[in-house]
């Protein structure tokens, strides 16, 4: 039940326990328990809602920052992206394969305030040997829901 | 002027779906739960395989059979699943769609007047497909109280000396009947004592929610007298790319194979490529699938039971057949009242053959939250005419 729990939250939160218990074939009760389970085995972090910025009159600027950090001794990169990731305006840290090590994504308000960040902070801590800025012009996909296009029923009414 | 058409042509009553589909298409709002094919869209990295196929400008006419590599595919894939072995270049063909597959295994298979048991309810093509290669229907009414099984019992007493095919619809569209290795083993034993042969149509074979299809060729006996039907429309979600296949011994698929020859040529080949696709690296589309189907059939059953519907729990396929006796009314009368009063459009069971008087198909090829619309109007509609019942 676990995996298919999981999946089917991870589409939709806000599914009610009687209706996800109902969809499994289990007891609500046993529907409560797993997700307390979940929630406390750090499984579960969070149940966030999907928007999309672009459509409302809130400015938002997003950018993807790839870092090249020098690894400490000991603690290689977590150290850096632990001090990183405090910031509230970090959105994301990923440590990543290939040619960069920590990758960031930013959510500032303005094009000016993501850049003072980076310039002021990220590349000012100590570990860190470069940054390259890039800018998200528009998001058609994301967190597996594609944001652009609603999908119409197109089959007939009936059929055999 | 003379009569331009074939009597044994019109004499063939339209499907009962037909009548149905013209009212619905004349209103303009109203929900449906009435078809008959998956609401998800092809996989995309089949759907690009197939785009991919064009841009080659692979646009010719395949081999008459189909490509040799899909056939192989699909070798594999019963291999797979079911342990029998079929041999790609004699044992396989590829058709347009499941339901050709159907019409040229009983032209290649009817004498004049031989007979085709035909248990119903069931799919609408197999009794005029019949009719039109000269042989004879024989319908087994199958009840709901075996879950809509064919009983070894129900199957000897159609049998009689002219018997030479049996239709084998399962899992079923429209109950959702499956039939599990135990009861295809009682059926074997009379297919072999009396010398018959199986058409078995397993379009829904992907699509069974407590335990994985039996096919009927698993039995011992059974793959040598068995044409087995299968195709990508239900698994894969491609009933617009109309491919299927029939597989089984080499003298029936040749003589398929020349029938599909001159009325074919060949199965559109943009879908041939990527059902290669489909066989190669679909499996966990079709797991994804089946969960969410499954999902809604837990939905639909436990709303019936909440609101006091009829209904056998079907184990397949993706519809529920609820039993509507209890308003009497026909299954005609009772889908034109909730059409017309809720605006919701589901199929009576009388399509699908006279037994299914007194049911409904429903089908769950629809997001749940479309069916919770529907079913919202379905209980609305069934208090309705309780208390109209009581007054």
């Amino acid at each position: 039940m676990r995996e298919e729990l999981l999946a089917i939250i991870e589409k939709n939160s806000r599914i009610d326990l009687k209706e996800l218990a109902i969809i499994l074939g289990v007891e609500e009760i046993d529907v409560v328990n797993e997700l307390a389970a979940l929630e406390s085995e750090g499984i579960i972090c969070g149940y966030h809602t999907l928007i999309n910025w672009e459509k409302t009159d809130i400015e938002k600027v997003s950018a993807l920052i790839e870092v090249r950090v020098t690894p400490q001794r000991g603690q290689g990169f977590d150290n850096v992206a632990e001090r990183i990731e405090k910031y509230p305006e970090v959105r994301s840290v990923y440590l990543m394969s290939g040619g960069y090590d920590l990758m960031v994504i930013l959510e500032g308000k303005t094009l000016r305030e993501v850049s003072s960040f980076v310039s002021d902070k990220l590349a000012t801590l100590e570990p860190v040997l470069s940054t390259a800025t890039h800018f998200i012009l528009k998001k058609y996909k994301d967190h597996g829901t594609m944001l652009t296009q609603k999908k119409e029923d197109e089959r007939e009414m009936i059929t055999p | 002027m003379r009569n331009p058409l074939a009597d044994k042509v019109v004499e063939i009553k339209p499907s009962g779906i037909r009548k149905f589909f013209d009212i619905v298409s004349e209103m303009k709002d109203a929900i449906s739960l009435g078809v008959g094919e998956p609401d998800f869209d092809t996989p995309w990295h089949i759907r690009d395989e197939g785009i991919y196929s064009l841009e080659k400008g692979r646009t010719f006419y395949t081999s008459n059979a189909g490509l040799k590599e899909l056939r192989q595919e699909i070798c594999n894939y019963l291999n797979r699943k079911h342990g029998v072995t079929y041999d790609p270049l004699k044992e396989v063909l590829i058709t347009v769609g499941g339901s050709e597959a159907i019409d040229m295994g009983l032209r290649a298979m009817l004498n004049p007047g031989e007979e085709v048991l035909i248990p119903q309810p069931s799919y609408v093509s197999y009794e005029p497909c019949t009719i039109l290669a000269g042989g004879k229907p024989v319908i087994i009414n199958l009840k709901a109280e075996n879950e809509f099984r064919l009983t070894a019992e129900e199957l000897e007493e159609a049998i009689t000396d002219k018997t030479k095919i049996l239709i084998l619809p399962f899992p079923n569209n429209p109950t959702g009947a499956i039939m599990e290795r135990k009861d295809l083993e009682a059926i074997a034993e009379v297919i072999i004592k009396h010398d018959i042969f199986v058409m078995s149509d397993e379009i829904y074979g992907e699509l069974t929610y407590t335990e994985k299809h039996v096919s009927i060729v698993e039995i011992p006996g059974m793959r040598e007298r068995t044409i087995l039907i299968n195709g990508f429309s239900k698994a894969y979600a491609m009933t617009g790319w109309r491919l299927g296949y029939a597989c089984g011994p080499a003298e029936i698929i040749q003589q398929m194979t020349k029938l599909h020859q001159f009325a074919i040529m060949c199965a559109p080949t943009t879908s041939q490529y990527a059902a290669i696709e489909a066989l190669k690296n679909g499996d966990e589309d079709i797991n994804e699938m089946r969960m969410a189907y499954n999902q809604r059939r837990r939905y639909l059953m436990n709303a019936f039971r909440e609101m006091e519907l009829e209904c056998f729990e079907p184990y397949g396929a993706f519809y529920v057949f609820p039993c509507i006796r209890e308003f009497g009314m026909t299954s005609d009368e009772f889908a034109t009242r909730f059409l017309e009063e809720e605006k919701v459009a589901v199929v009576p069971g009388t399509a699908f053959g006279d037994c299914g008087e007194g049911y409904l198909r429903i089908s769950y090829a629809y997001s749940l939250e479309n069916l919770k619309v529907a079913i919202g109007r379905l209980e609305h509609f069934i208090k309705k005419l309780r208390a109209e019942k009581n007054n």
